[in-house]
């Protein structure tokens, strides 16, 4: 067990608590006010998106890791955790993206 | 040799049972590899909505145009309705977590009190999707369907949707979400406005000028509100999505409510103090924090990008 090395007392939970909320407000107040140098076309959408997608993974990793608790268990069972997710959505997400960018350009014609 | 048969008792102590390799418990163990199939679940649906809004992406409806509600404000209040429910499920994973430390402590009062918490913030997160619901279904301004299955919404000459509601009774009359309008009057109050336009929804707001609208409306029907078939808002596929995923979503929410409620009742009945461990919480907030992550994403992909 690496129980042990987990931090003690609840201060740590709201550390996390408000780096959530803060990077949810960020990301509100940049869906409404829409900057326009970030509107910029970039790889297939806009460079918006792209910062939306980061704010988003910052997020999930500290809900994982922290509230999941998974940044201490054992780190056979990390990677058996994170591995398939981090191989295979990705592939996914490639894979059927590309094809949709596809029937696009074929529906248009 | 003698290396060797160290090597070979090691293997053995560790994964030759009576162990935990992984030091973790097989219901911990279960619950992780569950939510790894559940997040390949969840990633496929969001996968199949980004390809078809790639495929349909100029009559796919902007978000922050079709959710715009918010409880007892009028005017548009775009993505501030989600961004509080994003808040009650991050704030309800926070009293689990709280759950859970006290769990670690022994301490039977502090986790009732934090795994009711935790209830209610799940509750209060069903209630607001059905509020989002609701608004999703009755709709907004209203728009027409032609005869090639587009969406069109009624637009003045700035390019500025005109509901229904507007069209017919003019600006400034008492609002009603409920009234329902023939299709005969919105043709007829179109036709008699010449500054009156068609807007097709989407990113780049394409719009039909009065002149070439009027053979495009004389065949199309209103649609109010979205069901499985058609949405006002635009694309119909817009609208199976969004009741698919947030309906899955909410399922999941559900469930998770549930299981809180089966592991309050024991937490009560002090069925974990007798056993000498509160590992049950963690288990259940494993799932629940899945739940929040899972809705990090959905917000993400549904509602901002």
């Amino acid at each position: 067990m690496s129980d042990h090395d987990q931090p003690s007392g609840t201060r740590w939970i709201w550390n996390v608590f408000w780096l959530l909320l803060i990077v949810t407000a960020v990301e509100v107040a940049l869906g409404i006010i829409k900057p326009g140098f970030m509107m910029k076309a970039f790889g297939g959408t806009i460079v918006l998106n792209y910062v939306f997608i980061i704010l988003t993974l910052v997020k999930a990793y500290y809900i994982v890791m922290y509230f999941m608790h998974l940044k201490y268990e054992a780190k056979t069972l990390i990677w058996s955790i994170s591995l398939p997710v981090l191989i295979l959505i990705p592939y996914l997400t490639f894979i059927v993206l590309v094809e949709a960018g596809y029937m696009n350009e074929v529906t248009l014609k | 040799m003698a290396t060797q048969a160290t090597v070979n008792q090691d293997e053995k102590s560790i994964w030759g049972g009576g162990n935990k390799p992984l030091g973790a418990s097989y219901g911990k163990l279960m619950m992780w590899f569950f939510l790894i199939s559940d997040a390949l679940t969840f990633s496929a649906f969001l996968v199949a909505y980004g390809a078809y809004r790639f495929k349909f992406e100029t009559s796919w409806p902007v978000p922050e145009d079709v959710f715009t509600h918010f409880p007892f404000l009028h005017g548009d209040w775009p993505l501030l309705y989600v961004a509080l429910m994003t808040f009650i499920l991050i704030m309800s994973s926070v009293t689990m977590v709280m759950a859970v430390n006290e769990g670690h402590k022994m301490n039977q009062k502090g986790v009732t009190v934090w795994m009711f918490a935790t209830i209610i913030g799940g509750l209060i997160f069903l209630g607001s999707q059905a509020w989002e619901w609701y608004h999703f279904i009755l709709g907004d301004h209203g728009a027409v369907r032609l005869e090639d299955g587009r969406m069109a919404h009624i637009a003045d000459h700035n390019g500025e949707t005109v509901s229904l509601h507007t069209l017919i009774h003019g600006e400034g009359a008492e609002h009603d979400h409920y009234e329902k309008f023939a299709t005969e009057d919105v043709i007829a109050a179109f036709k008699s406005d010449s500054r009156l336009q068609l807007l097709f929804p989407g990113k780049n707001r394409d719009i039909a000028s009065h002149n070439a609208s009027l053979p495009l409306i004389e065949k199309s029907y209103v649609v109010q509100g979205a069901n499985m078939k058609e949405n006002e808002y635009g694309h119909p596929l817009f609208a199976n999505f969004f009741f698919f995923i947030t309906g899955f979503h909410g399922f999941h929410v559900f469930t998770g409510v549930l299981l809180n409620l089966i592991i309050f009742i024991n937490i009560i009945k002090g069925t974990y103090e007798r056993r000498g461990h509160y590992e049950m919480v963690e288990k259940v907030g494993l799932y629940w924090h899945f739940v929040d992550l899972v809705w990090v994403f959905v917000f993400t992909f549904f509602y901002l990008v």
